[in-house]
């Protein structure tokens, strides 16, 4: 009952969605207001409509439904409550309704808004919205249906249908085959909502700037419109890509957060044109220029977002995130091509419009130091689309397939992330319209000296590698100068308004919260590079067997092993294997750590849990790889001495507050950016 | 003028893009290869930089913990997604290769950590090098298990 109840809801869902789009498209060509609001209302309809559809399916995931065949896939009766909720975004076909949801909800929100001054946009962006709705929700209605039963024939025979088979019987197994232990992890349950979120999110800039296109309106008001949702939008896609690395560090037990996997990339793109468009917004906004450019950017983005749902779900590419094959593979190519294509097209019609309104003069003027920002953004993009599909370039012209690793990113991104370091550095002092060597070299030799003699100190007490080196310069380099710029403007505010430090300092970044809030995110990105360079440039590493009371040693640490239990979670359906060992530095006691393996038996599969110690200086990351039964008690250990590695955790978590900075709600967002340009748009957010 | 500067500044751009990532892909190509096609190259695939797929075998596993050297086989699986598609999923494709004694089969050593998902009729992506010795030595070691993820359907009780 309730999986065809639920299904009913789908299909109605997607035909709401289907005459939104087509509503809209009547709506702009008759100028007819009536249809508009038709359009909008029936896009309003899909969020609860589509609620219902999946609470529907949380409802039959809670309750053990395995008669139900995404319900068998993903759970099993030993796994929590909450377990099985979040099992709605484990499998295949349930997060594609997640996707749907999560979208409808998105588009809802900008549905709801005013739209008096922009009733132009609203019919083109219900298509867009509409389009890419009914785009998944086909494929949740026409090929991975989440809410398909078994049923068992006469001859004994198991079909997947939605409807009653002739001759058949519903078919319910005892117990489902349960959600990957690899997944049944905080960090998964949360990453996977994370990227899609930021996925999702991407749409609604882009539906706004296609929208812009077809209605002609060269300015910046879709722009404006959608500044905040790109910020969002960026934030879920950094956050969720920062959980997969703590989950990979946390789980997979490799000692590492992040390895060049094609669907890493895949996730990674769209982050990476998404924080170009984020840059080049602003010049478009302040100057008139680069209009082009950010279409194109947006666009890029929209496919890429589509692009990494595709390599997620799809199973073409070989990595450890194929959780999923299906055959929507195809569907998903010829949606990104059609909407390529056609935005394309339409971007080149209105390519004349889209001229700059003033020319850039000076190399190192604030805009044309952006522009070289976006020029690398790109590069690194090129960088990774090249190595995803390197393989099957090779294969067409060389006839053989030719991967290439993680030390091709590595090697490749590697100077391109560095001049991004150095541009994040100087680009915040240069002026806009003009600066010369002269200004720059002014107000940034003092910030120079500071991190070249960070930079020796570092040389003579950590390392000699000259690669590290220039690293560590940068970084020191950008943290200076950006650290001096609060300083600076705090101290003026001081003298100039008599308020104390703090008062000065918080009312600075609440009186300008794009540029602070950016800052904010440069030093974030600062700290996390020192967390980049120590982990993949100073990772060192031992291991071997030990009797109980014997010692491994690693850099100063000394690992000793205590014991080690086994014992059985019956319950959750798990084997735990959890050793003791000791943990001290130079002779001093430090702490007990507990490195284990579980063992799943629904999934007949193992998990290493890594023993960890952080600390800013480094991590110490202990894994149980084996042990021996009682005879001989002995345990063996492989360890990892992670240097600086929590800089990055700390680094993301500061991105997250520079990001909320940025991105918070206000009265009068644009009021003060948009008197730059002599025309004040009384605008309101989209959100 | 200016227009020349930005030009001249975006070629730069372009060619230092460029020599990276031809560089690079020079520096670090692997080149994907099946066991059947490995063995016909014979020893001219001796010391190349390879990315070998197969089905491992799951009697052949060994491990020593003390130097943390594992050891096992792999049988020769096809590539091809299409073929692999045709001949009933890659679950099946794994077990067919396990299955049958004439397939040709590779013995592969990796030095490291007892990966979870190593077990009978996972497939094997290594990375690393075929020696004179005819064992591939591994580098990398990626398993996937597609019976824990393809839509595997119950069993009926009867």
């Amino acid at each position: 009952m309730i999986p065809d109840f639920g299904y009913g809801v789908l299909v109605l869902t997607f035909f709401m969605a289907l005459y939104s789009a087509i509503a809209g498209i009547y709506a702009s060509i008759n100028k007819s207001q009536k249809l508009a609001e038709s359009a909008r209302r029936a896009m309003l309809l899909t969020f609860p409509l589509l609620s219902i559809s999946s609470l529907s399916l949380i409802y039959l995931l809670v309750n053990n439904h395995f008669e139900v065949a995404f319900v068998y896939e993903v759970t099993s009766r030993t796994m929590p409550t909450y377990l099985k909720v979040t099992s709605w975004w484990g499998g295949q076909a349930g997060s594609l309704l997640f996707w749907s949801w999560l979208l409808s909800a998105f588009t809802s929100a900008v549905s709801i808004r005013k739209w008096d001054r922009d009733r132009e946009f609203l019919p083109w962006v219900m298509v867009v919205c509409g389009i890419t709705l009914a785009f998944f929700l086909s494929l949740a209605v026409f090929f991975e249906n989440p809410f398909v039963k078994y049923w068992q024939t006469m001859s004994g025979e198991i079909v997947e249908s939605v409807f009653r088979v002739k001759d058949a019987i519903l078919f319910t197994p005892q117990d489902g085959r349960g959600l990957n232990p690899l997944l049944r992890h905080p960090g998964m349950v949360i990453h996977p909502p994370m990227l899609y979120l930021g996925f999702v999110s991407f749409v609604i800039p882009y539906a706004f700037a296609m929208a812009a296109l077809i209605t002609g309106r060269s300015d910046d008001r879709w722009i404006r419109l959608t500044r905040r949702w790109t910020l969002w939008a960026w934030l879920f896609l950094s956050f969720g890509l920062v959980l997969g690395g703590r989950w990979a560090y946390d789980v997979l037990g490799w000692g590492g957060y992040w390895g060049w996997d094609p669907v890493e990339i895949a996730a990674f793109m769209p982050w990476l044109t998404g924080t170009a468009f984020l840059h080049s917004v602003m010049i478009q906004e302040k100057r008139g220029m680069l209009k082009q450019w950010n279409m194109i950017l947006v666009i890029l983005t929209y496919d890429l977002v589509i692009f990494g749902t595709f390599l997620t779900r799809s199973g073409v590419l070989s990595s450890v995130h194929s959780f999923a094959q299906s055959a929507i593979g195809p569907m998903f190519f010829g949606f990104i091509v059609i909407t390529f294509l056609s935005s394309t097209a339409l971007l080149i019609w209105r390519w004349p419009q889209l001229r700059a309104e003033t020319e850039m003069k000076s190399m190192l003027s604030r805009e044309a130091l952006f522009l070289f920002n976006n020029l690398l953004f790109m590069s690194i993009l090129v960088v990774c689309f090249w190595g995803v599909i390197f393989p099957l370039i090779s294969e067409l012209f060389v006839g053989e397939k030719i991967t290439v690793g993680p030390p091709f990113y590595e090697r490749a991104t590697a100077p391109l992330f560095a001049s991004l370091l150095f541009l994040m550095a100087i680009a915040p002092l240069s002026a806009w319209g003009h600066s010369t060597l002269q200004t720059l070299g002014r107000a940034s030799w003092k910030s120079a000296i500071v991190a070249l003699l960070i930079t020796v100190a570092i040389f003579f007490t950590f390392t000699q590698s000259v690669p590290a080196l220039i690293g560590f310069f940068l970084i020191a380099f950008a943290l200076s100068i950006t650290l001096h710029e609060f300083w600076r403007a705090t101290l003026a505010r001081v003298h100039a308004q008599n308020e104390n430090f703090a008062t000065a300092f918080f009312t600075l970044i609440s009186r300008n919260r794009r540029r602070y809030g950016g800052y904010i995110i440069h030093i974030s990105m600062a700290l996390m590079a020192i967390g980049i360079i120590g982990i993949e440039g100073f990772q060192y590493e031992t291991q071997g067997t030990l009797a109980s009371g014997e010692s491994l040693n690693i850099a100063d640490y000394t690992v000793t092993y205590r014991e080690l239990a086994s014992w059985d979670d019956a319950p959750n359906g798990v084997n735990y294997t959890r050793a003791v060992v000791d943990v001290s530095e130079n002779g001093v006691y430090l702490g007990t750590l507990h490195p284990r393996i579980d063992y799943y038996f629904d999934a007949e599969q193992n998990m290493t849990i890594p023993g960890l110690r952080p600390s800013l200086r480094d991590d110490l990351y202990i894994l149980l790889v084996d042990w021996q039964p009682v005879s001989s008690m002995g345990a063996t250990f492989k360890i990892y001495v992670n240097p600086l590695m929590n800089w990055l955790w700390l680094g993301s978590l500061l991105f997250f507050v520079g990001i909320t900075v940025a991105a918070w709600p206000d009265k009068d967002p644009e009021a003060q950016s948009a008197r730059v340009r002599g025309k004040v748009y009384h605008s309101s957010s989209a959100d | 003028m200016q227009r020349n500067k930005f030009l001249l500044g975006g070629l730069l751009i372009l060619a230092a893009v460029v020599y990276l990532i031809f560089s690079s892909t020079k520096a670090s190509a692997q080149r994907f290869i099946t066991i059947d096609e490995m063995n016909a190259e014979g020893s001219a695939a001796v010391g190349d930089s390879l990315r070998l797929t197969g089905a491992v075998i799951g009697d052949t596993i060994q491990y020593d913990p003390q130097t943390l050297t594992l050891t096992f086989e792999v049988a020769h699986t096809p590539a091809d997604f299409d073929v692999t598609e045709e001949m009933g999923g890659l679950a099946e494709v794994l077990h067919q290769a396990v299955i049958d004694p004439t397939r040709a089969r590779v013995k592969v050593v990796y030095i490291g950590v007892q990966p979870d998902l190593l077990r009978n009729e996972a497939q094997a992506i290594m990375v690393g090098k075929l020696e004179k010795d005819g064992i591939f030595y591994a580098e990398e070691l990626l398993l996937k298990c597609p019976t824990r993820y393809e839509e595997a359907k119950p069993q009926s009780s009867n």
